[in-house]
């Protein structure tokens, strides 16, 4: 294999302690492989990197980083645990909570849990003080050392539980210091979304050039721009000129940070598990290229 | 009384061609309604024949909180009672961290907090032009609760199948597991999953199947792009075999359906001969007996 020239430019160290999310609206155009290529170029090039996966109804890094998982710890939100003994079904709590989590039954109160976002209202609301703070898990987080000394951590939402926003947040809750860090989203443009990427130093939107690619695009980019994120594109499998998207790109002012073509050879490592730039050094100048792009996105460099 | 059967095109990992499969199929299947539950991110329309959009309803998801100034004592309850520090030190509320719980509206001692419900987004409902109904829907973008608006589309897609006397719902999912799936999956009859033959695929696929038998809904698989790693394909197809799962068959990867898409087309209005194709339409056969066992 032939032995890759990685940058030791300068720009890289200065973008410590940057998040960098990866965001697409569309799913499946290729947001982790750019994640987990990105993270693994950086820590070849000496930076320190941490890979955070968002994504956690399908986590999906961990298939490429190969993580040695050293921690797993059980991710809890607060639930209301009532006193039926001292309940006496006036109603108050179910009357506001604004989940309909809670209902009123002549001699009790039943708690849907998988409805209850944890605000704690209830126990508050309650006259009789009937009711207290509980936990109920949700998933779990894990963390450890991928391949390179990326620092990694996922969460993995329970199989059943609708709620992944308050694990995205616990991810997150994990940012360590003096990294570089790769966030990688769930898909869509709703709350998982933008709980993800609402502190990131720059969005990284990986579109494909197709029209489902772009009529999604336009609705992740709003989002990032509402919340006031610097975005650079990254557009995947390109394949010839889809005018559609150029036109696009060019009227609203968003930068091409990097292209790469459809290869067969890229999806038949997607599709083994390997980490392109190990099994195709050939577009490591292509990656060096979005590192610098991305700090300068942001303004770090 | 007619006996409505929902069927939801589900995948878990997303872009492995749900879209793509639901709009081929609602051009094989008769006396349908066709629901787009995908509201993040909705393309289904992108290729389907729509004729008009009959109706336009406002989505409400949920309210938020916002502080008046001139009401306001600086006490401070309402940053103690948030639990998603969504109250600035100088009172205001991030709507961004704002879940809609209430909590600092019905604590707050001087009644500074308002609390309004928020326009989240749009649903439609169009006919098509074979004399069908689709019914889509559009979130406002990075606004919340979108199990939600999932619940309406599906509930007016009920309305417009009994209306009309169609008896299939074909509902096309979102990608995930989380909430606007689950509110996507509950109670349909039938779930179609698509996956791919890829190593997230397969971890991803283990997921959704989890969820499906979590509610205890009857589940088939069809593997597309079935041809890039042939491995994985059958590890798909032995996976059903030990789940108890219907394998519904392989779709080989076709670029005609990029094609199909930029003319705005399904694949089987655009190349009914190709390979896909008839791929689709074995597994259109097979899910036509399986849902009239159902």
């Amino acid at each position: 294999m032939p032995k890759v020239q990685y940058t030791d430019d300068k720009g890289l160290k200065m973008m410590e302690n940057m998040n960098i999310a990866f965001a697409s609206g569309k799913g499946g155009t290729g947001k982790t492989t750019i994640a987990v290529n990105l993270a693994y170029f950086l820590a070849r090039s000496g930076q320190h990197v941490q890979y955070l996966d968002c994504d956690v109804e399908e986590p999906n890094g961990h298939i490429f980083l190969k993580p040695k998982i050293d921690k797993s710890t059980p991710a809890n939100v607060l639930v209301p645990v009532i006193d039926q003994d001292k309940c006496t079904s006036c109603g108050e709590c179910s009357s506001h909570c604004q989940f309909n989590a809670l209902v009123t039954l002549p001699n009790n109160v039943l708690l849907f849990p998988e409805l209850c976002h944890g605000c704690g209202l209830c126990i508050h609301i309650c006259p009789e003080r009937a009711i207290r703070d509980g936990d109920r898990e949700i998933g779990l987080i894990e963390k450890g050392t991928a391949t390179e000394g990326i620092d990694f951590i996922h969460g993995i939402l329970n199989v059943g539980e609708p709620m992944a926003g308050p694990l995205i947040h616990e991810v997150k809750h994990h940012y360590k210091e003096n990294c570089i860090r790769i966030i990688d989203a769930p898909p869509g443009t709703s709350c998982p979304v933008v709980k993800t990427i609402f502190d990131a130093d720059v969005v990284v939107m990986v579109t494909e050039p197709t029209p489902f690619g772009l009529h999604d695009l336009k609705i992740a980019v709003s989002v990032a721009k509402n919340l006031g994120r610097p975005i650079g594109i990254v557009i995947n499998r390109q394949n010839g000129e889809f005018p559609p998207l150029e036109e696009y790109l060019s009227k609203n002012d968003l930068p091409v940070i990097m292209a790469l073509p459809e290869d067969r050879e890229i999806a038949r490592h997607y599709s083994t598990g390997d980490i392109i730039l190990e099994s195709l050094p050939v577009y490591a100048e292509r990656f060096t290229e979005l590192a610098l792009n991305i700090g300068r996105l942001s303004g770090k460099t | 009384m007619i006996n409505i059967k929902e069927m939801v095109v589900v995948s878990g990992k997303g872009g492995t061609g749900k879209t793509s499969l639901t709009g081929a199929l609602s051009f094989l299947f008769r006396n349908k309604v066709i629901a787009d539950c995908d509201v993040d991110a909705a393309n289904l329309h992108m290729i389907l024949n729509l004729d008009k959009v009959l109706l336009t309803k406002e989505f409400f998801g949920g309210k938020k909180a916002r502080i008046a100034p001139e009401r306001c004592t600086d006490c401070g309850k309402c940053r103690d009672v948030c639990m998603y520090d969504a109250i600035s030190e100088d009172f205001v509320v991030d709507l961004v961290s704002c879940e809609g719980c209430g909590a600092c509206h019905f604590l707050c001692p001087a009644g500074a907090v308002d609390f309004d419900e928020r326009l989240s987004g749009y649903c439609y409902i169009c006919s098509t032009g074979d004399n069908g109904r689709f019914v889509f829907a559009e979130m406002i973008p990075g606004e919340e609760n979108s199990g939600k608006l999932v619940a309406m589309v599906r509930n007016e897609a009920r309305e417009e199948a009994a209306k009309t006397g169609h008896e299939l719902i074909l509902i096309d999912g979102p990608p995930g597991i989380g909430c606007p799936v689950i509110s996507s999956l509950t109670g349909t009859h039938l779930a179609v999953i698509v996956t791919e033959p890829t190593p997230t695929g397969a971890h991803d696929l283990k997921r959704i199947v989890e969820l499906t038998n979590h509610f205890q809904i009857k589940t088939a698989v069809a593997v597309n792009k079935s041809d890039i790693n042939a491995s994985y394909a059958r590890e798909a197809q032995q996976f059903c075999k030990d789940n108890s799962l219907v394998y519904l068959g392989d779709i080989p990867y076709e670029p005609k359906i990029t094609e199909a898409q930029k003319e705005a087309k399904t694949i089987l209005d655009f190349a009914p001969q190709c390979g896909a194709s008839g791929a689709i339409r074995e597994i259109h056969t097979k899910l036509q007996s399986i849902l009239e066992e159902l």
